[in-house]
């Protein structure tokens, strides 16, 4: 065999090895009863034309390879910002795993998370008994300062109210009474995951400033929404924000627990919002969401509490900061530093001296709404098209919005929007109608491979390109992060396409 | 405008649910009170009586259609009937499939995240049979019907069941605030029925709410698709649901924990009023009977 402990082969070699090669062939050919290569090309080849994509637009029954993930996923990210608090999944256990791998796969970190472990006779009965042992439990061994529950589609089929359950667990002395056991439902057959991210911040504030009697200050509240770059963007934030000197809380702060550092001591929880800031945040005379579509349900508490708000898409780019830098210099009274100015003049630079290579190139952008809304306005900004625009989980509302903006620049005219279609109808419209460069998250490797657009990681999730979440797409300083990658990609589609020898090599330049 | 007040009216199936609750409904908005009603039964009959034809446009059914509760407007699923009483019924599947009480949990996050709770005085629950599981007991958790009131006859299922839903309001008194409205007798005419009905009242430790007479017009309206209230306005029957309008409006936080019973305790008091046989009486008349024809 080829594989020995003396030379042990990645799989990527070991299954090139002539052994497996042959065994391989052997399966195909006697047992697999493969449909005939040629077959096989000529229907490739159909999906690819517009009779298919007419066909592909027209699915109703039926979603493939959905850009977005399930309400409990959100909800376990938006816990995971909060001081020492363990999420706790109120349902089936096969679930619960998927947030963590989800999650871990991303950030290459640990992710925790408990489940309930609902099985049938909990279906049956309901889940009060596994509620009541899982809070007891998670309580006794993960020793959390507060636990945060959501749900799985079992508990919200069969009907589970959390708010009694999580009262009766208390009469029971599964955790103390007074302990802080904020919750959530998150039926992952609603929504997305920035519904899920939505109504576990709601839950989280409305139990914190439930009965509490507001004194307004000047502080501000900010909320960062979903973000796969949270890590990166929150501590650019917290140097943006300190530069200028405005006081605020974020509410949901991931940036420590999803980049604890190797220094010989596991921490299960690491940073994010103390309990006694989120209590002391109802006092704040603004909350600000960086993610409209992530927030919509808790600035409604926020409202309710008596606090303004102020919403952004993901601000990304050039007018995305400014519009930010302004709003939190008028919230708080500071000026923006000259620092900052600073900064935006270089970030204007870069696009300057590159903007030969990315004026008129189009792009196909997919993700939350958000995202997409700030992305195709920073690729606006740089000269480019922003042809597709897709969010699985955008609705009319986003289509609306999006095509507002698109209208106002020249650089939006032939752009089309795409909300709630999936990434196989992408398929067929970048098939039919193609882009120069694609902007997704690692799903979108699959379309690079079948169509040769090249794909440049910008969003969640990102499995497969690693650390980049470490560094923000926030701010200038984010901007030009963003515009580096887009570059990159930009520069390399174009040596690849100039680098046959004696035939496109004209143009192999050393200097771009 | 005063704070939203919540109802719902449970009880056995069959009873008269729906025809109580839309000709008190009725009575009420001759009082100025502005009200909707959301129907929990996948058989949709909760707002026939106010809208004058049954109810085709539930939520489920056109969430079904749309592919997603999501796609729905609120305009869609709100009709507006009697007196410009607000209609909403949540649907459900066909008998046999599906889920019935995920679509009434489906049905109430989606009226209320739409805003149909917004300017009205009064929501009114109408919901099917017994609190058979987590999705038809939505109506009463937190932040919904402050007051349940049962409705209830003289007959011995009937009185089980609001003894049912009575464990059903105390499981959920303590974490959510919902209270016992008190109970509200459909004449059946069996024997000692009012006492019956007061008995339990008393035992359950809420109050018998009224006393609604047997009345062959609510036959007629009822055929005609209408209230009493809206059939035949002065009639004697008319009179009554006028009362237990008023008694209902009257009654605002002044529910109760109900202290429900036993099966022992329920079959004896029936024994107290000679509705039921006890086993040696039973036995004994047995004998009786098995000595006569020997």
């Amino acid at each position: 065999m080829p594989q020995s402990a003396d030379k042990v082969l990645d799989h990527s070699k070991l299954f090139h090895e002539p052994e497996y090669k042959e065994m391989l062939e052997n399966k195909r050919a006697k047992y697999e009863n493969a449909t005939p290569a040629p077959q096989v090309t000529e229907i490739l080849d159909w999906t690819k034309s517009w009779d298919y994509r007419e066909k592909n637009l027209a699915r109703e029954a039926l979603v493939i390879n959905p850009a977005k993930a399930c309400q409990p996923l959100g909800a376990v990210f938006a816990a995971a910002g909060y001081e020492g608090t363990m999420s706790f999944v109120h349902g089936s256990q096969g679930c619960v795993a998927y947030y963590r791998s989800h999650l871990s796969r991303h950030f290459k970190e640990p992710a925790s998370a408990v489940s309930s472990s609902m099985t049938e006779d909990a279906a049956v009965f309901g889940g009060l008994v596994n509620m009541v042992d899982g809070l007891a439990n998670t309580y006794a061994l993960y020793q959390p300062k507060m636990i945060a529950v959501s749900t799985t589609c079992m508990a919200e089929v069969i009907g589970d109210d959390l708010n009694s359950f999580i009262i009766q667990a208390k009469e029971k002395e599964s955790v103390p009474a007074d302990f802080d056991v904020p919750f959530a439902h998150t039926p992952a057959f609603v929504g997305s995951h920035v519904d899920g991210y939505d109504n576990m911040q709601k839950g989280i504030i409305s139990h914190f400033w439930k009965d509490a009697e507001r004194k307004e200050t000047d502080s501000i509240n900010i909320i960062p929404g979903f973000d796969g770059f949270a890590v990166g963007n929150i501590r650019e934030l917290n140097r943006i924000l300190g530069e200028m000197g405005v006081t605020y809380t974020i509410l949901s702060d991931v940036s420590d627990v999803y980049d604890t550092p190797s220094d010989g001591d596991f921490r299960m929880y690491d940073g994010g919002t103390k309990l006694d800031d989120v209590k002391a945040a109802v006092n704040a005379k603004v909350t600000v969401s960086m993610q409209e579509y992530c927030t919509k349900r808790t600035l409604e508490v926020c409202e309710k509490a008596g606090q303004a708000t102020e919403v952004f898409h993901y601000p990304m780019g050039v007018q995305g900061t400014d519009e930010f830098l302004m709003k939190m210099s008028e919230l708080s009274g500071k000026a923006i530093p000259d620092s900052l100015t600073k900064e935006r003049g270089r970030l204007v630079d870069a696009m300057a001296d590159s903007q030969s290579y990315l004026h008129g190139k189009t792009y196909a952008i997919y993700g939350d709404p958000d995202f997409v809304y700030s992305m195709a306005r920073f690729v606006m900004e740089t000269g480019g098209e922003p042809t597709h625009c897709l969010a699985t989980n955008g609705g009319k509302e986003w289509k609306a919005k999006m095509e507002a903006l698109l209208a106002s620049s020249p650089f939006g005219a032939k752009a089309q929007v795409w909300a709630g279609k999936d990434l196989w109808h992408l398929r067929s419209i970048l098939a039919t109608e193609p882009t120069d460069m694609l902007i997704g998250n690692s799903y979108g490797k699959y379309l690079e491979r079948d169509l040769g657009i090249p794909l440049i990681r910008l969003t969640f999730p990102i499995f497969d390109r690693h650390h980049h979440h470490r560094f923000p797409t926030w701010g200038y300083q984010g901007g030009l992060n963003v515009l580096v990658k887009i570059l990159d990609t930009v520069l390399d589609k174009l040596d690849a396409e100039t680098g046959t020898l004696g035939e496109t090599d004209i143009s192999f330049d050393l200097t771009r | 405008m005063s704070a939203l007040r919540q109802i719902a009216f449970y009880g056995k199936g069959g009873i008269g649910k729906s025809t109580t609750s839309q000709n008190t409904l009725a009575a009420l908005v001759e009082m100025d009170q502005k009200i909707l009603i959301v129907g929990c039964d996948p058989k949709a009959d909760s707002t026939r009586l106010i809208l004058n034809t049954k109810m085709q446009d539930t939520v489920l059914h056109l969430a079904a259609e749309m592919g997603s509760v999501e796609d729905l407007e609120l305009e869609d699923v709100l009709k507006v009937g009697y007196k410009g009483i607000k209609c909403t019924e949540s649907g459900g599947p066909e008998p046999g499939v599906g889920c019935a009480g995920r679509g009434v949990i489906t049905a109430i996050n989606f009226l209320e995240e739409n805003g149909a709770y917004d300017d009205v005085d009064y929501v009114s629950y109408d919901v099917l049979g017994d609190v058979v599981c987590g999705g038809f007991a939505m109506p009463i958790r937190e932040n919904k019907a402050q007051e349940i009131y049962i409705v209830m006859s003289g007959e011995m299922m009937a009185l089980y069941a609001a003894n049912n839903i009575s464990k059903g309001i105390l499981k959920y008194a303590n974490s959510g605030g919902v209270r016992l409205g008190g109970l509200i007798c459909n004449e059946r005419q069996t024997d000692r029925e009012l006492d019956l009905a007061e008995e339990l009242a008393k035992k359950l430790g809420t109050k018998l709410i009224h006393f609604v007479p047997r009345d062959n017009t609510v036959q007629h309206a009822e055929l005609r698709r209408q209230t009493v209230i809206q059939y035949s306005p002065e009639c004697n029957q008319a009179k009554e649901y006028r009362q237990l309008a008023e008694k209902i409006h009257a009654n605002s936080g002044k529910g109760v924990v109900p202290t429900p019973v036993t099966m022992e305790e329920l079959e004896e008091m029936l024994l107290d009023f000679g509705i039921m046989q006890s086993e040696e009486d039973r036995l004994a008349a047995i004998a009786a009977e098995e000595t006569k024809s020997a």
